[in-house]
């Protein structure tokens, strides 16, 4: 499995993402600086967290007209891997290859802490390596994570089976204490319709070595690795 | 010309910052105030011919850009230069 690691100017979890594709977990790596016009046949695309452009104007809304943009969304297409972490996921609902959109922390407060997150679906290759209904441990660090979807959309996104993370507490119950930012529903996460694209504020890279605090997020990086779901493109 | 535009949050959003806002508002003593809503403020100087031209560039980069449909609306007008 071949990994892209996108970078902006203005991100900042590159290298992160990276340490645990080619460090911890063994997988090829390449870097895509936002100026590629191709993916270097990668088989999952990360856009990973920071401040793209340095979110100028809204969170995600320059990065999106990034040349790599272009090519990400036609790999999307053709069922590529494509995974959104914290500034990705605001990157990826700009571009519109996710629904909704990521406004203020409704406490107004940047928010760095750990998390518990319900994991609604393991059948993606993206949580394949979680149990059924596994609660994991994994750190948010954002300002604008507060998902807002309108109702209708909501209800969608709901019936479809496409929230894929959900904040809860230790126990899993999702319950609006354990909400960090005021997201509707508690989401945390997101899948597209099709299921290759995912969309989350929480960083799985930040808790993926013992060191760390937590090894939680290695099973979604190790999901993918594993995946069946080899890469669809046609 | 200049297209001075505004952007603000759909009624249906939250809006944390107008909250905040309104709050600090009550507490120095501005207790008529009964909503506040903190948007955005953009001025885009258009080299056009004529304001009708102005009107349907202007529409297009706030749907393509300057406002998310999702979470805002927008208004715009559109004055001369010089007068600001």
């Amino acid at each position: 499995m071949k990994f892209g690691v996108v970078v902006f100017p203005g991100t900042w979890s590159d290298r992160d993402c990276g340490w645990v594709i080619d460090q911890v977990l063994g997988q090829e790596l390449t870097y895509l600086w936002h100026k590629d016009t191709d993916l270097k046949g990668c088989d999952c695309v990360i856009i990973p967290g920071g401040f793209a452009y340095g979110d100028y104007l809204r969170t995600g809304a320059l990065a999106r007209f990034a040349p790599v943009m272009e090519q990400i969304g036609e790999f999307a297409d053709r069922g590529g891997l494509v995974w959104g972490i914290c500034n990705g996921f605001q990157v990826l609902c700009e571009a519109g290859l996710l629904p909704g959109a990521l406004i203020r922390n409704a406490s107004l407060e940047y928010r760095c802490q750990w998390t518990n997150l319900l994991v609604e679906r393991t059948d993606l290759p993206f949580t394949s390596q979680c149990e059924e209904r596994d609660v994991i441990r994994v750190p948010i660090s954002h300002g604008e994570g507060n998902y807002f979807a309108d109702p209708a959309t909501l209800s969608r996104l709901e019936q479809r089976g496409q929230v894929v993370l959900r904040y809860c507490d230790a126990n899993g119950r999702v319950v609006s204490a354990a909400n960090p930012n005021g997201s509707l529903h508690n989401i945390a996460g997101i899948i597209n319709a099709r299921g290759n694209v995912l969309g989350m504020m929480p960083h799985p890279e930040r808790c993926a070595e013992r060191e760390l605090g937590g090894t939680d997020g290695l099973k979604l990086f190790r999901s993918v690795a594993e995946s069946a779901f080899k890469v669809l493109v046609s | 010309m200049i297209a001075r535009v505004i952007v603000t949050p759909k009624p249906m959003v939250n809006d944390p910052q107008g909250i905040t806002v309104k709050q600090g508002l009550a507490t120095l003593g501005f207790r008529e105030v009964s909503d506040v809503r903190v948007g955005k403020y953009i001025e885009v100087t258009l080299d056009v011919s004529s304001e009708h031209e102005a009107r349907a560039r202007v529409e297009e980069m706030c749907r393509q850009l300057l406002a998310n449909h999702v979470i805002e609306d927008f208004h715009f007008d559109i004055v001369r230069d010089g007068h600001r």
